[in-house]
């Protein structure tokens, strides 16, 4: 009976309205695991050797490690640190890509062929390489991880806004607002700032999972955060030991979680795009 | 002897307008005409209404949002929409508007030649190059290499060739010198002289009427009116709806007169 | 083609090949500061665990030994000299010339890259393919929801799951290393090398998939319906024959240019494949020299790959100006 209302519930919203919802869910998901995360209480990874080894089981969702740590709530405080570091690190690289997409397309033509040629730059190594060098150059931990990938995740959206403020500035309504002697900061606040920021908004989003997966990947290498920290990179890697005795669960939960954070963020960032798209209103 | 005939037909979209809401907006809405062998039936109205729509409802290639109601018979059967895939191409032939619609990494020759339907693809395609005077080395360009009457010359070939007895034009003459506009027209004429039926869909009404038969006037989806081409002269009075005659007086040579009296 | 094609080709291979050599001065430079300023002590990470014997007369030695007690300025134009004459140092953790060291993963690595470029080519364009000819049905979302979660899927637990199921569980594959362990350099068989090379190739190929995939499916949909498309059903071609005749040469082209253009991709997804299967390759080279803190070698690995993804770029953009009529051939009609 309930799951027939929810049906007819789900028919009579459109494919928008739907999109929306599957949105706020998905946020909602997301807000949660990463409190659950900070908010659960270190006893809940305390070793424990009388089970340690444990495969899945009611008890423990995921298994327990070598030490008898429950790995569901290793998994889940692992995915709030590295989302958390993810943001930390996105957030940062969406600063840098706002100043630079905004400098490059208001500066001039010098501002703008310094700021293409650091795009350039960038883009011209491997994104693991000179995450890899960065980390290295500030020693690893926290503060290599977190720069790493603000400075290496900004190309991409600088681009964008700086293509997007150009070509705003460039329409008739904000050429006509200049010839009416409108300062720049009122042309910047009414005109360009309302067409650029959903677009900036999304850019961030869309980082935010590309950032995760990288965060996880330089610390599964080793040269992120520091092993004594509850990471997801740090649990896949140490898992590596144990997989030839069969231990799969200690890869596979917190792995299959994370997959399912980064797509879920991914997803939100998609819907929204798909949303203040003006293309997209036939779909 | 009538050949295709379109009774009542409607064509809408489904969209999204404003944020979250859905709407389906009708772009063609019971349309009912007539084409018959030896003659040209052109469908007049302005740019961005509908016209080409109303082209690819009767060959069937509308694309997915969108939802048909009405008939369109061929030779009194009915047309579904495998009777429709059957057809196209064979009995049925579009020239479209521009060279945006050839292959543009297809040699011209090679696309005239997919068209041929009943004789020898190479034969019949050289014979038709020669009819139309392209050149041997036409042949091999690229649709971007191609002049304006030039891309003309080889869109009307594929009709040719196909030996279909319906031709839908679409637009033939837009951003083309009077001598290619008169090139194109004459073109068509003789597929209409040929025996074929021709739908000339254009905006422009004066180069229309140069060898339409009858006219169908177009407005919002519909057409108001269809007349014999002889009854656009002097001051339109042989003309039944009042947007026919503003659409005729409107014209340069009848002094712009928009206002309708 | 013509004399002016030649000409043009001439002056846009000019200009690459000063934009790569400026990029490559930059990112030396820039590299060459970054490195020097970690904290990580390169007498310690080139001593290791002998450091405690190392006497201050000793570790100065060492430093102006390497030059390392000059200005940073100084050093990057001795490194940089020595780099112009193919010189670029001694890896300390592999006590080899970089080059050397670069030079054998190389080759490692360009099997295991070029298998899974290949594979993922090939499956992800016909995956496109498949997807956009039936838009909206249920083997469209299929293959569409399975490419966006391996764009989500993290390379390396990929590869930790195709570790668990066919190395442990069916125990097809040797765990790790790109040859058998214990075994003499020329004892090993072609058989051996490939046996160590499927996992971690496997693992790149399925994540390189959904590039490809979801950008051929894009393309194709744009393809399929544009003017020309519409015009071709037109003529009554339908199916197979209208991908055939009018899709895939509008397809292939941008496809083979995107897996070009993606070598940065490739070489990453490389760097965390080989880690885990622990396959001699330069990813691991790459994470070795970053952990060890091997400065010479690290230099030499990110000039090397910037080069790698450069050449793809350059491959991406030449195919384009070689194979596209519309860049090869001229408006013709003109001259005529």
């Amino acid at each position: 009976m309930q799951l027939s209302n929810l049906r007819v519930f789900k028919q009579k919203l459109n494919k928008r309205q739907r999109t929306l919802l599957v949105s706020i869910l998905f946020s909602l998901i997301l807000c949660s695991v990463v409190l659950t995360g900070f908010l659960l209480n270190e006893d809940r990874i305390a070793t424990n050797l009388e089970v340690r080894n444990a495969s899945p089981s009611l008890d423990h969702l995921f298994g327990t490690d070598w030490l008898g740590r429950d790995m569901f709530s290793r998994t889940i405080m692992g995915l709030s640190l590295s989302i958390g570091v993810g943001l930390i690190g996105a957030i940062g690289s969406a600063c840098i890509s706002i100043i630079l997409g905004v400098v490059a397309a208001t500066m001039g033509k010098v501002a703008d062929s310094i700021v293409t040629w650091l795009i350039d730059l960038f883009l011209s190594v491997p994104h693991l390489v000179s995450l890899i060098l960065i980390a290295f150059t500030f020693g690893g931990g926290f503060k290599g991880i977190v720069l790493g990938i603000a400075l290496t995740h900004w190309p991409s959206l600088a681009r964008v806004i700086r293509s997007e403020v150009m070509q705003v500035r460039s329409l008739e309504f904000v050429q006509v607002s200049k010839k009416m002697g409108k300062s720049r900061w009122w042309i910047a606040k009414e005109h360009i700032m309302p067409h650029i920021i959903p677009q900036i908004l999304v850019g961030i989003l869309l980082m935010f999972p590309h950032a995760i997966l990288h965060e996880a990947a330089v610390t599964f290498l080793g040269l992120g955060l520091s092993p004594h920290e509850p990471a997801i990179g740090i649990i896949l890697s140490e898992s590596m030991r144990y997989l030839s005795v069969g231990m799969w669960w200690l890869a596979f939960f917190p792995g299959i979680c994370l997959l399912i954070i980064v797509r879920m963020f991914d997803k939100v960032g998609d819907h929204l795009r798909m949303l203040i798209d003006p293309h997209n209103a036939h779909r | 002897m009538s050949i295709l005939k379109v009774d009542n037909l409607s064509v809408s979209f489904k969209q999204y307008t404003s944020g979250l809401r859905q709407t389906t907006q009708k772009v063609i809405s019971n349309l009912s005409i007539e084409l018959v062998s030896g003659e040209i039936l052109a469908i007049v109205g302005a740019s961005g209404s509908g016209k080409s729509l109303l082209a690819h409802a009767i060959l069937g290639i509308l694309p997915v949002n969108a939802t048909t109601s009405g008939d369109i018979s061929f030779d009194g059967e009915v047309l579904t929409p495998k009777r429709q895939e059957q057809l196209r191409g064979k009995e049925i032939a579009l020239v479209p508007q521009s060279v945006n619609y050839l292959d543009p990494l297809m040699r011209v020759g090679a696309q005239v030649r997919t068209s041929v339907r009943k004789e020898n693809p190479k034969e019949a395609q050289k014979k038709v190059f020669k009819r139309y005077h392209l050149n041997q080395e036409v042949e091999k360009m690229y649709p971007f290499q191609l002049s304006g009457g030039m891309a003309r010359r080889v869109l009307v070939s594929t009709a040719m060739v196909s030996g279909a007895r319906v031709i839908i034009a679409d637009e033939p003459t837009p951003g083309l010198d009077s001598v290619v506009i008169e090139e194109a027209l004459n073109n068509l004429r003789e597929f209409a002289d040929q025996g074929c039926a021709v739908m000339l869909i254009s905006h422009d009404i004066e180069s229309a009427l140069k060898i339409a038969d009858k006219v169908a006037v177009f407005y919002e989806g519909t057409v108001l009116e269809i007349a014999e081409a002889d009854k656009f002269e002097g001051n339109g009075d042989r003309l039944q709806h009042p947007y026919s005659k503003a659409l005729w007086r409107a014209l340069p040579q009848n002094d712009f007169r928009t206002n309708i009296d | 083609m013509s004399w002016q094609f030649t000409w043009n080709l001439a002056t846009y291979l000019f200009w690459k090949s000063i934009k790569i050599a400026s990029l490559l001065v930059s990112i030396s430079f820039i590299s060459f500061l970054l490195v020097k300023n970690s904290p990580i002590d390169p007498i310690q990470a080139y001593v290791g665990a002998d450091m405690l014997h190392v006497s201050a007369e000793q570790r100065e030695k060492i430093e102006e030994y390497w030059g390392l007690n000059e200005p940073v300025i100084q050093q990057f134009f001795s490194w940089g000299s020595a780099v112009l004459s193919g010189d670029l140092g001694t890896s300390m953790i592999y006590r080899l010339p970089v080059s050397e060291v670069i030079g054998e993963r190389f080759y490692n690595s360009l099997a295991l890259m070029i298998t899974a470029w290949l594979l993922s080519g090939i499956i992800g364009f016909s995956m496109g393919v498949i997807a956009a000819m039936k838009r909206d049905t249920w083997m469209d979302r299929v293959i569409k929801g399975f490419c966006y979660t391996l764009a989500s899927t993290p390379t390396f637990w990929m590869g930790l799951l195709l570790l668990i199921v066919f190395a442990v569980w069916l125990n097809w594959f040797p765990i790790g290393m790109g040859v058998p362990s214990g075994v003499l350099a020329e004892d090993v068989t072609m058989m051996d090398r490939i046996k160590h090379l499927i996992l971690p190739a496997l693992t790149l190929s399925i994540i390189g998939v959904a590039n490809v995939a979801l950008h051929t499916r894009q393309k194709l949909i744009e393809v399929l319906s544009s003017d020309y498309i519409v015009f071709a059903r037109a003529r009554g071609e339908k199916g197979f024959t209208l991908f055939w005749r009018h899709g895939l040469r509008n397809i292939v082209l941008p496809a083979i240019t995107l897996q070009f253009a993606a070598f940065s991709e490739l070489f990453g997804g490389a760097v965390l494949a080989e880690q885990v299967f622990s396959y001699p390759g330069l990813g691991q080279a790459t994470v070795e020299a970053g952990l060890r803190g091997d400065v010479p070698l690290l230099l030499g690995l990110v000039l090397f790959s910037t080069i790698f993804v450069f050449v793809g770029n350059l491959i991406a953009d030449l195919i384009y100006r070689v194979v596209d009529p519309r860049t090869r051939e001229g408006q013709s009609y003109a001259a005529k």
